[in-house]
């Protein structure tokens, strides 16, 4: 067995053929992560006991001849925003160095449920803010393409695991590009379902009106049957859509004929060369594969970061203020008044990231600016979504890049922040409607940096999301 | 400028956060930089558009409801177990009233 290159159906096969068994899987695993994660900083903790105990039960299951459940040993990172019940959770901020959580995110229960091996909690930028994954407080994550290189971010952990190895599947969370653009950097699988479609309860909240729970897989299959597995109506999350969940990898059937496919003009203009060369050569094979391929407009894109960083600064602010020292195992050390102690505690604890979008979303939302800052910030952002409905009633998907750029390199773009703001352009819009959107290896540049293709469709419609992917990756295969 | 230094301390203060000089200097340049930029929606009319706070789906009213029983909740023991200062079955915390 080689630990890198397992899927959910390689294992599935190995396991039912007695050519091994789960714990060797998660040993292996472990055995792996420990040898080779230090040359990523991917992965926070490895969670020993719990991947033992998962993968002891799925053993169990097998003898009993029953049937363990879609994940059946399959090792799962999970990004260290997603609550872990016993296994420390930090969301790579030194506020939560020692936070235990004392229950499991919904995601968590069912993939466990599903017999997933949880073998490690991903690092990812603090919050999940930001894009490149250099803003850990417990260090930057290095792409395992290339160690000069970042792996995007904020899900950079996860993305770069699954690239690397040290797990089959991950989950990550994305607000504003965080699983999609990781996934592009790392050339690997990563989705961001329809808003609503995946629990939010155990996710940390960053902003709860875009947090999105995603998966990162090494293939399109892999990516919809763990999305199946975590998808679906949750008591816990009032948010959380009282939809049906297709059974996606049931519809993968690589038959895209005359599926029409919009490309947004807006989203081809400032790209690098090299992307823009590896996505027209993509866009070309969805001609061949039969898919009816026309430019569209989606005319407020331009707005799109504005409008994204007013509202999910403003709900973070709110968000992050329960991190006051109070609640959450760091208290700055002296502090002899409760608001000397609130004040000390952050500004101790957060990152420069977090502190400047606290800084922004409070401002926005301060007496004088709600109207003209955040009001109208939401007020585009129907407008943008508009876009997409109107969109969606002549084409059946819309075909992007996810980044204008691939991997750059560690250090090159933390000195401005706006510049890293621009560089999410591409993801925010899909975001910030609340659509299903999916980054899928496209190529890679000269230099063997890869490039992901992104695909939307319409709000619930993973389904043919997925369909397209899935046809795009055995086409180039 | 779009915001100043005086502005820029308001704010810290708003969100409890205790920023060095230092970080004030970088922070009213950032923050200028970043809503000079968002100036951009200014250009839009949206006049007549409703605002979005929320991704809607579709459901009854009451779909976003849970059905109204009893649950065993956390238990203070659980819940103050991540507290860094407690006694009593609360959250310890300074003196609250400053003299």
């Amino acid at each position: 067995m080689n630990i890198t290159d397992l899927t959910i159906s390689s294992i599935r096969e190995g396991l039912q053929s007695r050519r091994f068994s789960a714990s060797e899987i998660a040993a292996e695993t472990l055995r792996f992560a420990e040898a080779e994660n230090p040359k990523t900083n991917a992965l926070l903790v490895l969670a020993h006991d719990r991947a033992a105990a998962a993968a002891r039960r799925v053993d169990e299951t097998l003898a009993k001849g029953e049937d363990p459940g879609p994940l059946a040993g399959v090792p799962i990172a999970v990004k260290d925003v997603i609550v872990t019940k016993g296994l420390r959770t930090t969301c790579a901020s030194k506020l939560l160095e020692h936070f235990i959580p004392p229950y499991d995110a919904t995601a968590i229960t069912r993939l466990e449920s599903a017999g997933g091996v949880i073998i490690g909690k991903a690092n990812c930028d603090e919050f999940a803010m930001g894009s490149s994954n250099e803003n850990s407080a417990y260090g930057a994550v290095r792409n395992p393409i290339d160690p000069e290189r970042v792996p995007g971010g904020s899900s950079g952990g996860s993305a770069a695991s699954v690239a690397q190895g040290t797990s089959v599947l991950a989950l990550g969370s994305d607000t504003g590009g965080s699983v999609r653009q990781p996934a592009s950097f790392c050339g690997v699988t990563g989705v961001t379902p329809t808003y609503g479609r995946v629990s939010r309860y155990g996710l940390v909240a960053f902003a709860s009106s875009l947090d999105h729970i995603g998966p990162f897989a090494r293939n399109v299959r892999d990516a919809a049957t763990l999305l199946k597995v975590i998808a679906g109506h949750d008591q816990a999350d009032s948010t959380s859509a009282p939809v049906p969940v297709p059974d996606y990898p049931a519809l993968l059937d690589g038959n895209v004929k005359g599926m029409r496919i919009g490309l947004p003009a807006e989203y081809f203009n400032g790209l690098a060369s090299e992307t823009g060369d590896v996505i027209a050569a993509g866009i070309e094979q969805l001609r061949k594969l039969g898919c009816d391929v026309r430019e569209i407009s989606l005319p407020y894109t331009e707005y799109a970061i504005a409008a994204y960083y007013i509202i999910a600064t403003a709900e973070a602010s709110s968000n992050l203020a329960r991190y006051d020292g109070v609640r959450y195992t760091v208290r700055s050390a002296d502090s002899d008044t409760l608001s000397d102690m609130y004040r000390n505690t952050r500004g101790e604890g957060f990152g420069a990231e977090c502190k400047r979008r606290i800084m922004l979303g409070t401002y926005v939302l301060s007496h004088g600016y709600y109207d003209a800052y955040y009001l109208k910030a939401q007020r585009v952002r129907t407008l943008i979504t508009r876009d997409f409905t109107k969109a969606f009633t002549e084409v059946d998907a819309i075909v992007a890049p996810v980044s204008p750029f691939p991997a750059f390199k560690l250090g090159e773009k933390t000195q401005d922040p706006l510049e890293m703001y621009l560089s999410d352009i591409y993801t925010i819009t899909g975001s910030l409607a609340g659509i299903p959107c999916m980054s899928v290896p496209c190529g890679t540049t000269a230099a063997g940096l890869p490039v992901g293709m992104q695909i939307l469709t319409k709000h619930f419609d993973e389904s043919g999301m997925f369909r397209l992917a899935d046809a795009f990756e055995r086409s180039r295969a | 400028m779009k915001i100043s230094e005086q502005q820029v301390r308001y704010v810290a203060d708003l969100a409890n956060l205790r920023l060095t000089d230092d970080e004030i200097g970088r922070m009213v340049h950032d923050l200028d930089e970043i809503l000079t930029h968002v100036d951009k929606l200014a250009e839009l009319d949206t006049t007549n558009v409703e605002p979005m706070a929320q991704v809607l789906f579709e459901g009854e009213e009451t779909s976003a409801l849970r059905p109204d029983n009893e649950h065993q909740p956390l238990g203070t023991d659980v819940a103050l177990a991540n507290a860094p200062a407690k006694g009593g079955g609360h959250y310890k915390v300074p003196k609250v009233i400053e003299r």
